[in-house]
C-alpha cells in the first residue's frame, strides 16, 4: 500500500511530522513502513512551459523545434523528439541546469545544428513508472490541463513534491488498505482527530430506482449491493490533482469516471465498479453464481470460462462482471459513455479469492474483498463516488440509491479485565491509561469495575478476542515500556536427551576423524531419490515441484554427498572427507506420513593421510572408511555387536563393499563408489558409507559399566594360517573366539599375505591371540590346552593349516 | 717406594686426562687400579714394611688411589657429556619444517549456530523437541489457527505432497505435538530446531530449504515481559552483552499479540550496511501463544498462557559470520566449510 503524505494530510493533521518521523512512528506502532520515497528529492529545475510554436526541425525528420514560454520575458527554443509535442500545450520543461532522476543533468546543447535550451519531459523522465502513466502520454511528453501557469514549479503541480510511504501490511491489518484506515491509525498514534468526508451528492429529480433494478440471487456470497446512477456524464481526463494522487498511490489514471471509482477505492478501501448503464442494456442487475462452463469476456479482452464457485454480475441475461474481480468488456465505460451505474457491494472474501485465483486476476479490488471490506462503508463510498462524478464529470446524480440486500453487522463487543491485561503483558497499567488508548483508536468503551468493554468498529474486523485488545494496548502503550522479566514458577532442568547427546557424539567423533559436516537438500531428482538407498521404496513426490531437480524426497544421503565431493574435486580440493546427518524419507503409502529415519553418511576421496615433505601419502581405501565405522561403533560400545558382510548393492564396487550389521541386522553399507559412476561425476576413487544413526543410537543407550583391569599377566600366541582365498577373516575370527572360550580376551589380524610365495588359491592370515585369566596367573599348560582346541577347530571348520 | 707411588699417580692422572673415549679410560682404570695393577702390587708389598712405616704407607696408597679414581671419574663424566652432546647434535631437526598433519574436521556453520542456541536455552532450563519434516496439514497449519483458505497461509508458500501432507513450513508443528503430549498440563519449556521448506526460488537471500529454531514456554502465568526478558538474555549471550532488543508489533496467526524482534546492530546504532542504516537488525518473530492454539492443543487458555518465538539459523549465521549468500550453506565448498572448524 502506497500512502501519499499529501493525500493523508486531508484527513489528519500531520503538518508537524516529517515523512520520515511519521514512517518511524507508524512502524513502531505495528504497520511496517518499508520505505519513504520523495520523488522530488533527486530532481530540480523543472517548470511548467507553454509551447507557443512548433515547427519541423530543418535537419531531422523526427525532431521538432519548439518555442516555449517558461514564464520569462523571452520564450526559449527547445528541440523535442516526442511525437506528440505541439503548439498550445502546457508541458513540463527541464531547464538548462536542471537535474532529472539518475543525476541526469540538462545542458545547453545543439541538436543537428539547432540550439536547445532544455528538455520537454515525459512522466517517466520525471520518475513516474511508465505503467502508471495515463495511456495517451505513456509514449510521449505529458500535457498539463489548462489550469497551470508557465514558470510555476512543475514538480509541485504534478504532486512530485509529495512523500510516498510504502506500507507493508500483515494480513490482519486490511483496515489500513485505505487512506481513511491509515488516517485512523495515524490519528491513534499521534492522539489526534480524523476528518472523514461526509458525502452528500446533489440529486436530480429522476429516481435511480426507475433507471435500474437490482436483485441478488446469491445472498450468501453477496449480502448487499448498492447502485447509484449518474446521468449525462462527460467522460474525459480527471483533474490533475486526482491523476497525480492516483499515480502516487500506484494507480494508473484512465478517465474521470474510472479514476473516481479508483480514487474512492483508495480512499475508503471499498472497491467500486462503474458500468455504462446503456451498455448494460436491460436496466437490470442480477447477482448470481456463474453457470459451469459459462464464458465471458473481461475488460482486458480475455475470454474467461467460469465455474459454479464463482460469482457474476449479470444484466439478467448474461454476465457483465466477475464479482469483485473484474468488469466485462460488454459494459465497460468508454469515451462515449453518457450514463453510469456505480456498483458498491459487499462480496464474500472466499468467493472472490476463488475467482481471482482461478483466473490469475489479482487486483486492488479483489485483494480488498478477499481480506474483507468494512460493511459500514459500502453506502458512503457509493455516495462519495456519485458526488465526485457530479463535480468532476458534470453528471447528474439520480435521486436515491438502489439497494438490494442488507448487511449491517453489529459492531463486536469485546471485554477484558485490567488484571488480565496486566498479567498477560507484565505491566502495571491503570484503567485510565487503557481507556485513553481505546479513545485514541476511536473505539467506544464502557468500564465496569475492573472490566472494560470495547465496542470495536466494523472497520477493525481483526479485533475479536481479549488478546486482540491486549495487542492494541501493547502497541500503542509501546513495547519499549514493557519490562524485562523471566518466567516464574516451577523451574525445569534443561538438557539434551540421550539420543540428542548421542547424535552430537557421533558428529564430534567423525569431525575428530577428519570429516567436515555437509548439509545438503532433502529434495532431489527422481534418479537421485533412490540411488544408493539401503531400502528402495517408491520415492515420496511433491505434488507441484518447482523443478525436476527438487521433486522427490531422498532415500539416502549419499547422492548429494557424492555431488558435493564432485563439486569440490572440480575446484582442486582433491582430498575431501565429508559427512552428513539427516533424515531420509521412506514412503509408507498414499496420504501417510513417510517414515523418517535419521542417517549418518560419509564420503572420502583422494588422500586419507598426507605428509608432503616426508613423502608420505596414503590414499583412502576401503579399510580407512571401515575403520571409521568401527571406531564409531567402539565409541558407542558396540564393537562386539558389529559385523561386516561382503555385499554388492547397486552403485558400489562389487568387490569392495560390505553390508554393515548390528546384532546381525543390516544397518548400513560401506564401500567404494562404483568406478563407472565415479567417472560420471568426475571423481577418481571415492569411498562412502551410510548407517542408520537412529538404530545405532538406540542400541547404544545402555549404562556404561566398569570391568576391573586384569591383575594377572596375559599370554600372547601368534598364529599364521593358510586357508583358501575365499575364506573370510571374520569367519576365522569367529572360529577362534568360539573355541578360545573365556580365557581368550582378544584376537586380531596382524598380517595378510596373498602373494606368489603362496600355493595357488591360498592365502595366509595371521592372528594374534591374547589369553588372560582374571582370577589367577595362567600357566603355559592351560594356554596350550585352549590353543590346541583353537587350532583343531580352525582345521576342522575352515581347513586352516598353520603356515610353516 | 713413596717416590714410586707419586710417580704412578702422576702418570695415571695424566693418562686419564688424555683418554679419548670411555674404553680407553676403562683400560686405564684396570691398568692402575685393577687387581693386577701397580697400586695393588704396592699394597701387596706392604708386608715387608716395618710396623711404623706400614700405616703411613697405607694412608699414602689410599691418597694415591683416591686421586687416580677422581681423575678417572672426572674424565668419565666429561667424556659422557661429550658423547651426549654429539648424539644430540646428530639428532637435531629443522623445527621450522611443517609437522605431521592431524586431520581436522568440523561442524557445518548451521550446526554450529544451532548448537550454540540449543546450549544457551538448555542453560535456561529448556529441552529440545524434534518432529517430522513431512507433516500433516493439520499440525502445520490448522492447529496453529490457520484453517484452510485463511489468507495468512499465503505468507508461507508450501510444498504439498498431497492435499493433507506437506513439507513443514516451520517447526511449529513440533510445538503442537509437544503440547498435545503434555495433555493440558504445564509447564512446557522447549526449543524446536530443524529443517523447514518453502516454495521459494533459491537465490542469494532465499532458500527452499532452511533451518529454524522455535521456542515455546507455556505456564500458568507467562507474560509478554517474560518473552522480552528471555529474548534479551538470548540476544546478549548470542551477539554480545552490549546488545539490546526492540519489539515491533507484527502479525502471526498463532500468536496474539505478535511482534518482530530486532537486535541492535554491532555498529552501535550509527547505521551501517548490515542494518541498512537503521541501527537495528530483524532477527526473530515472536508473540504470546494465541488462545485458539492453546485450546486446540488441550490447554485451558483461561489458566495457561505462553510465549513462542522463532528464528532462522541461516540468517543468524549470515549476520554472525558476515556470509553474503545463503546458497553457500548448501553448496558445501570445502573452502567455506573449513573456516568454521575454528573454536571461538
Ligand atoms: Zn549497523
Amino acid at each position: 500500500m502506497f500512502v501519499s503524505y499529501k493525500w493523508l494530510s486531508q484527513y489528519v493533521d500531520i503538518a508537524d511530522q516529517s515523512p520520515e518521523e511519521l514512517a518511524e512512528k507508524i512502524t513502531r506502532a505495528g504497520i511496517e513502513v518499508e520505505g519513504v520515497d520523495m520523488p522530488a528529492s533527486d530532481m530540480k529545475g523543472i517548470v511548467v512551459g507553454y509551447v507557443q510554436s512548433r515547427e519541423q526541425h530543418p535537419n531531422a525528420d523526427k525532431l521538432s523545434k519548439c518555442m516555449v514560454d517558461v514564464g520569462e520575458e523571452e520564450p526559449v527554443q527547445i528541440i523535442c523528439g516526442a511525437k506528440n509535442v505541439d503548439a498550445g500545450q502546457y508541458v513540463a520543461v527541464a531547464r538548462t541546469g536542471a537535474v532529472l532522476p539518475g543525476n541526469f543533468k540538462i545542458k545547453r546543447a545543439k541538436l543537428r545544428g539547432e540550439e536547445s535550451n532544455g528538455m520537454i519531459c515525459s512522466l517517466s523522465e520525471l520518475g513516474i513508472e511508465s505503467r502508471l502513466n495515463p495511456k495517451e502520454y505513456a509514449e510521449g511528453i505529458f500535457n498539463f490541463p489548462n489550469d497551470v501557469t508557465p514558470g510555476e514549479d512543475a514538480l509541485a503541480a504534478l504532486n512530485r513534491d509529495d512523500a510516498i510511504l510504502e506500507l507493508s501490511l500483515t494480513p490482519n491489518r486490511s483496515d489500513a488498505l485505505s487512506m481513511i484506515g491509515v488516517a485512523y491509525e495515524v490519528a491513534a498514534i499521534l492522539g489526534r482527530s480524523v476528518t472523514i468526508p461526509q458525502p452528500n451528492p446533489a440529486e436530480g429529480n429522476e429516481h435511480a430506482a426507475e433507471a435500474v433494478q437490482i436483485r441478488i440471487d446469491a445472498p450468501e456470497d453477496n449480502p448487499v449491493y448498492i447502485g447509484r446512477v449518474v446521468k449525462n456524464v462527460q467522460v474525459g481526463p480527471s483533474p490533475l490533482w486526482m491523476q497525480t494522487l492516483l499515480m502516487n498511490a500506484g494507480v494508473r489514471p484512465h478517465n474521470n469516471v474510472v479514476d473516481i471509482t479508483n480514487y474512492v477505492l483508495m480512499e475508503y478501501g471499498q472497491p467500486l465498479h462503474a458500468f455504462d448503464l446503456d451498455r448494460v442494456g436491460t436496466g437490470e442487475i442480477v447477482v448470481r453464481r456463474a453457470e459451469e462452463g459459462e464464458t465471458f469476456v473481461t475488460l482486458d479482452d480475455a475470454e474467461r470460462t467460469l465455474s459454479a464457485d464463482q460469482l457474476v454480475i449479470t444484466n439478467g441475461k448474461e454476465p457483465i462482471a466477475l464479482a469483485g474481480v473484474m468488469g466485462g468488456a460488454n459494459s465497460e465505460v468508454h469515451a462515449g459513455t453518457v450514463n453510469v451505474l456505480i456498483e458498491s457491494a459487499y462480496f464474500d472474501g472466499q468467493i472472490v479469492r476463488a475467482a481471482s485465483k482461478a483466473h490469475g486476476l489479482r487486483s486492488e479490488a479483489s485483494a480488498r474483498f478477499e481480506k474483507g471490506v468494512d460493511p459500514a462503508r459500502v453506502k458512503a463510498a457509493c455516495d462519495r463516488a456519485a458526488q465526485l462524478m457530479a463535480e468532476l464529470a458534470g453528471g447528474t446524480v439520480l435521486a436515491g440509491s438502489v439497494v438490494a440486500g442488507e448487511y449491517a453487522p453489529e459492531p463486536k463487543k469485546v471485554s477484558i479485565t485490567l488484571d488480565r491485561l496486566n498479567t498477560r503483558l507484565g505491566t502495571d497499567l491503570q484503567m485510565g491509561g487503557v481507556e485513553d488508548i481505546f479513545s485514541r483508536l476511536q473505539f467506544q468503551t464502557e468500564t465496569n469495575g475492573d472490566e472494560i468493554t470495547v465496542t470495536v468498529p466494523t472497520r477493525r474486523g481483526d479485533i475479536t478476542i481479549p488478546e486482540d485488545l491486549t495487542e492494541e494496548v501493547a502497541r500503542l502503550y509501546g513495547y519499549d515500556h514493557i519490562p524485562l522479566t523471566l518466567p516464574e514458577g516451577e523451574s525445569l532442568p534443561g538438557g539434551l536427551s540421550p539420543y540428542q547427546l548421542g547424535r552430537r557424539t557421533a558428529r564430534r567423533y567423525l569431525e575428530g576423524a577428519g570429516f567436515y559436516q555437509a548439509v545438503t537438500y532433502s529434495l532431489t531428482s527422481e534418479k537421485r531419490a533412490t540411488q544408493f538407498a539401503l531400502e528402495v521404496r517408491k520415492p515420496v513426490a511433491l505434488a507441484m515441484p518447482m523443478s525436476e531437480e527438487r521433486a522427490f524426497l531422498r532415500e539416502s544421503l549419499l547422492p548429494h554427498l557424492m555431488e558435493v565431493a564432485s563439486y569440490n574435486s572440480a575446484r582442486q580440493m582433491g582430498s575431501a572427507s565429508l559427512y552428513e546427518t539427516g533424515a531420509v524419507y521412506l514412503n509408507e503409502g498414499e496420504n501417510v506420513q513417510p517414515k523418517e529415519e535419521e542417517r549418518i553418511a560419509g564420503i572420502v576421496t583422494g588422500l586419507w593421510q598426507e605428509h608432503v615433505w616426508q613423502g608420505e601419502k596414503k590414499p583412502a581405501d576401503f579399510f580407512a572408511v571401515k575403520g571409521v565405522i568401527e571406531g564409531l561403533a567402539a565409541r558407542f560400545g558396540l564393537t562386539d555387536r558389529l559385523s561386516f558382510e561382503q555385499a554388492g548393492p547397486e552403485g558400489f564396487h562389487p568387490g569392495r563393499t560390505a553390508s554393515v550389521l548390528l546384532d546381525r541386522q543390516p544397518i548400513g553399507v560401506v564401500g567404494q563408489l562404483h568406478p563407472a559412476l565415479a567417472k560420471e561425476v568426475d571423481l577418481k576413487e571415492a569411498y562412502m558409507f551410510e548407517l542408520k544413526l537412529d538404530v545405532l543410537l538406540q542400541a547404544a543407550r545402555e549404562e556404561l559399566s566398569y570391568t576391573a583391569i586384569p591383575r594377572f599377566p596375559s599370554i600372547s600366541r601368534d598364529i599364521a594360517l593358510v586357508v583358501d582365498r575365499a575364506v573370510k577373516a571374520a569367519e576365522l575370527e569367529g572360529i577362534i573366539k568360539e573355541a578360545g572360550g573365556s580365557l581368550l580376551t582378544n584376537v586380531h589380524v596382524f598380517d595378510v599375505y596373498e602373494g606368489e610365495r603362496m600355493e595357488e588359491g591360498k592365502k595366509s592370515v595371521a592372528f594374534a591371540l591374547t589369553y588372560v585369566n582374571p582370577d589367577k596367573t595362567l600357566t603355559d599348560e592351560e594356554v596350550t590346552a585352549v590353543h590346541e582346541k583353537v587350532l583343531t577347530a580352525l582345521k576342522e571348520k575352515a581347513n586352516a593349516d598353520l603356515r610353516t | 717406594m713413596e717416590e714410586q707411588l707419586k710417580q704412578l699417580q702422576e702418570e695415571a692422572v695424566k693418562k686419564a686426562a688424555a683418554a679419548q673415549d670411555l674404553k680407553e679410560l676403562n683400560d686405564i682404570r684396570v691398568a692402575y687400579l685393577g687387581k693386577k695393577g701397580p697400586v695393588t702390587e704396592v699394597l701387596k708389598g706392604m708386608g715387608k714394611l716395618s710396623a711404623e712405616e706400614r700405616p703411613k704407607m697405607g694412608a699414602l696408597v689410599n691418597v694415591v688411589r683416591e686421586a687416580i679414581t677422581t681423575a678417572i671419574e672426572t674424565k668419565q663424566s666429561s667424556l659422557e657429556a661429550e658423547a651426549i652432546q654429539k648424539q644430540l647434535a646428530e639428532e637435531s631437526v629443522d623445527v621450522t619444517l611443517p609437522g605431521r598433519p592431524v586431520k581436522l574436521g568440523g561442524h557445518h556453520p548451521l550446526t554450529r549456530v544451532t548448537e550454540e542456541i540449543e546450549d544457551l536455552f538448555i542453560g535456561m532450563g529448556y529441552t529440545i523437541a524434534e518432529g517430522p519434516e513431512v507433516e500433516q496439514d493439520y499440525y502445520n497449519f490448522e492447529a496453529l489457527n490457520l484453517p484452510k483458505g485463511h489468507p495468512a497461509r499465503d505468507m508461507q508458500d508450501t510444498f504439498y505432497i498431497t492435499p493433507e501432507l506437506l513439507l513443514r513450513t516451520h517447526t511449529s508443528p513440533v510445538q503442537v505435538r509437544t503440547m498435545l503430549k503434555h495433555a493440558g498440563k504445564g509447564p512446557v519449556k522447549i526449543i524446536c530446531p530443524g529443517k523447514v521448506y518453502r516454495r521459494d526460488s533459491d537465490d542469494a537471500t532465499h532458500s527452499h530449504q532452511f533451518n529454524q529454531i522455535e521456542g515455546l514456554v507455556v505456564g500458568e502465568n507467562i507474560r509478554m515481559s517474560d518473552l522480552k526478558g528471555t529474548l534479551d538474555a538470548f540476544a546478549k549471550r548470542m551477539f554480545g552483552e552490549d546488545r539490546e532488543i526492540r519489539l515491533r508489533p507484527s502479525f502471526f496467526p498463532f500468536t496474539e499479540p505478535s511482534v518482530e524482534v530486532d537486535v541492535s546492530c554491532m555498529c552501535g546504532g550509527k547505521g551501517c550496511s548490515i542494518c541498512k542504516g537503521t541501527g537495528w537488525i530483524e532477527v526473530l518473530g515472536a508473540g504470546m501463544v494465541h488462545p485458539n492454539v492453546l485450546e486446540m492443543a488441550g490447554f485451558d487458555s483461561t489458566v495457561y498462557s505462553g510465549f513462542a518465538f522463532g528464528m532462522g539459523q541461516e540468517r543468524i549465521a549470515m549476520l554472525k559470520y558476515g556470509i553474503d549468500d545463503i546458497r553457500h550453506f548448501y553448496t558445501n565448498d570445502m573452502r567455506f566449510l573449513k573456516q568454521f572448524s575454528v573454536h571461538e
